[in-house]
């Protein structure tokens, strides 16, 4: 390969291990950085390396099939395996990309928002957090999962808690974050704990061949399923349990807020599909169930409910942190069909919303950076104060809703093509009906922003304040991207396909030939 | 009640869980909520340690005395004269050890629940700091025209 010869060695042959420890290593050096300057260039370099690699990762997946990277050279099952394959590459190549972009955003927005000296341990959590999810998405050992998740989910409660100096409510949203996200971490733990109790190991496809051999009658096994399900559920906003996400999108500081919203509920999901159809079979008669009517039934109550909820919402990020709940839903319901088309769509739509949702919380950091704007009401004018911000915006707006020429349009077009091959005729009418109801909620905005006059300050309209560039940039790039990839839809959809066919193939093919010399399982009983 | 005394460890494990989940979700005060927090991830502790628990089986120690060469530890607690099991046991290939890994596992698991009770209950400092207040129904209450009108200070 012409183009693998760009990337280094060291990529080629460590890259899934050093994306994750990277940025692990460098927090440390980050949080004793005086400087702010050079605190916020370390975490650009970083993060650009972590792009970089994911990159590399991503297509050596694509020519040479998956990476099997054993840490320290231990051999699964007893040593850690990282395992990246078309499922999971992708999403590092997101979280990665999305992370360089944000942190250009955040060179004004965290002076803007964070008192001057806390800005190296800032920076420093952050890249804690980044680590943990990228560690949860590349490992194949679902203890490693549980460490990387609490990893990613600790640095992320400080760092939501750090919008208090911004708005005091971050401080109480951040602490329900944390006592929601704890639950939903130990009830993983606990699933984790059934399984190795059954199977005696923890690599994840080791696992999977065994639980083949224990067959689908088994209690233990079933009851893991479920502690798996509801806790990822939690860490995913899955609909009745999506309280804690509100406040935390809302107060988090606005850098952060679009990096969260971009990629922690994907991570989460990405664990959840993992476990669903590879760990454990989804043709097991009990998960085929709890796919259709926990994952599809639950992410139609959530399109439904939280879509009601954003219209009601009178602050932006809180409409649009309701609005991501109901978007989770499409994803859970593409999911719950359980084909491959099903998969393809959920997939996509999960790629497609970190790509809209990251631009419209950029935005909105704009408008606060700006002009200290947090309400709906306050968007009067937008469209000639700040007429750049506000295009994206709205590009990225009407991508949400699902107009043609848009990422939205595509995701929600195959959605609905996989619930007519189904035959779930009413899931298209809840697709539809729920698209009417982001007409409403982004339209509303949109209307405050286009067709309402500047406000005056005494007797003179505001002038116009564009946002500084180094804001506009990573917004632009995320807003043309959705444009780009709604009009030449091929590179994503080979990456969703790819990753649904991993899914569909399920437990059976992800065990490597004879990789793995497995001694007998130990302990358990 | 045969039943219950052999899983006895797991009646524990299910007492404290449901006990922890419960004051997480009864309790208004903050830190009563991370006690039971704390409580409720203590139960999975007990969970992890009693799986690795191998009935009749020694600690997973290697006490062979020639380990480290001659010299090496002697009269150091793991010779034949301290432990119970005599040295030829060893040399049998059927020796049962109790599984170490959940142990391992479960220091980590610890160490995470530490760090979160940590961050929580620097959050109820700054609560505290800010709300004068650490009753959930309270802080709702100071914020309600805040969260109506979406004016913050």
């Amino acid at each position: 390969m012409q183009i693998m010869s760009l990337f280094p060695e060291w990529i080629l042959s460590h890259g899934a291990a050093s994306i994750v420890i990277i940025p692990l290593l460098l927090a440390v050096i980050t949080a004793v950085n005086s400087s702010a300057r050079l605190a916020w260039a370390t975490v650009l370099g970083v993060t650009a390396l972590c792009a970089f690699t994911a990159l590399g990762l991503l297509l050596q997946v694509m020519s040479f099939g998956p990476i099997h990277y054993n840490m320290g050279g231990w051999a699964p099952p007893m040593g850690i395996g990282y395992y990246i394959d078309g499922l999971n590459a992708p999403l590092l190549l997101l979280i990665s990309v999305v992370a360089f972009l944000c942190t250009l955003y955040a060179l004004p927005s965290v002076v803007a928002e964070v008192e001057p000296k806390k800005h190296g341990p800032f920076y420093a959590a952050f890249l804690i957090s980044l680590a943990g999810l990228l560690g949860m998405v590349a490992t194949a050992d679902a203890f490693n999962v549980f460490v990387f998740l609490e990893v990613s989910s600790i640095s992320t409660y400080v760092l939501v808690a750090m919008g208090a100096s911004r708005d005091r409510r971050a401080l109480s949203s951040s602490f329900n974050y944390l006592i929601m996200g704890s639950i939903g971490a130990t009830f993983f733990v606990i699933g984790i704990g059934f399984l190795y109790m059954q199977t005696g190991t923890l690599n994840m496809m080791d696992m999977a061949r065994l639980l083949q051999e224990i067959g689908p009658g088994d209690r233990v096994v079933q009851l893991a399923f479920a502690f798996i399900a509801i806790g990822l559920g939690l860490k995913l906003a899955m609909f009745p349990l999506h309280m804690w996400l509100p406040g935390a999108y809302a107060y988090a500081p606005s850098f952060f807020t679009a990096f969260l919203a971009a990629t922690a509920t994907k991570a989460a999901l990405y664990l959840l599909l993992r476990f669903t159809f590879t760990v454990f079979d989804p043709n097991w008669d009990y998960i085929a169930i709890a796919v259709m009517i926990l994952l599809a039934g639950m992410g139609i109550l959530g399109m439904v409910a939280a879509s009601l909820q954003a219209i009601f919402q009178n602050d932006i990020r809180r409409v649009l942190a309701y609005s991501s709940v109901a978007q989770v839903g499409y994803m859970l319901l593409g999911v719950g069909m359980a084909t491959t088309l099903g998969l393809t769509a959920g997939y996509l739509h999960m790629i497609n919303h970190a790509i809209m949702k990251g631009a419209l919380f950029l935005a909105v950091g704009a408008f606060w950076y700006r002009f200290g704007i947090t309400q709906v009401s306050d968007m009067r004018g937008l469209g000639k104060t700040m007429p750049w911000t506000m295009a994206g915006f709205t590009i990225a707006g009407i991508s949400l809703i699902g107009v043609p020429g848009t990422v939205g349009f595509v995701s929600k077009l195959i959605l609905v093509e996989a619930a007519a091959e189904n035959g779930w005729w009413w899931a298209i009418g809840v697709i539809v009906a729920t698209s009417v109801l982001a007409i409403i909620y982004v339209g509303r905005m949109i209307e405050q922003a286009y067709f309402k006059p500047v406000p005056q300050i005494n007797d003179r309209p505001v002038r116009r304040n564009e946002a500084p560039l180094a804001m506009l940039i990573p917004l632009w790039v995320l807003a043309l991207a959705s444009l780009a990839f709604g009009i030449q839809t091929e590179w994503l959809m080979n990456l969703a396909e790819a990753a649904a066919q991993v899914l569909s193939a399920g437990s059976n093919t992800v065990i490597p030939g004879g990789a793995y010399a497995l001694p007998a399982p130990i302990g358990g009983h | 009640m045969a039943a219950f005394f052999e899983h006895f460890n797991f009646v524990v494990v299910i007492v404290l869980m449901m006990t922890g989940l419960f004051v997480v979700f009864a309790t208004q005060n903050m830190i009563k909520k991370l006690v039971g927090l704390s409580v409720f991830q203590t139960s999975v502790f007990l969970l992890y340690i009693s799986l690795s628990k191998v009935s009749g089986a020694q600690p997973p120690i290697i006490a062979k005395k020639d380990l480290y060469g001659a010299s090496y530890g002697t009269g150091g607690g793991y010779d034949s004269a301290s432990s119970s099991v005599p040295d030829s046991t060893y040399q049998a290939a059927e020796v049962l050890y109790s599984n170490p890994l959940p142990h391992v596992l479960i220091l980590t698991a610890i160490v995470v629940g530490v760090a979160t009770l940590a961050i929580g209950l620097a959050l109820v400092v700054r609560v505290r700091e800010v709300y004068g207040t650490i009753e959930d129904d309270e802080i709702n209450k100071i914020d309600y025209n805040i969260n109506l009108e979406g004016v913050a200070k």
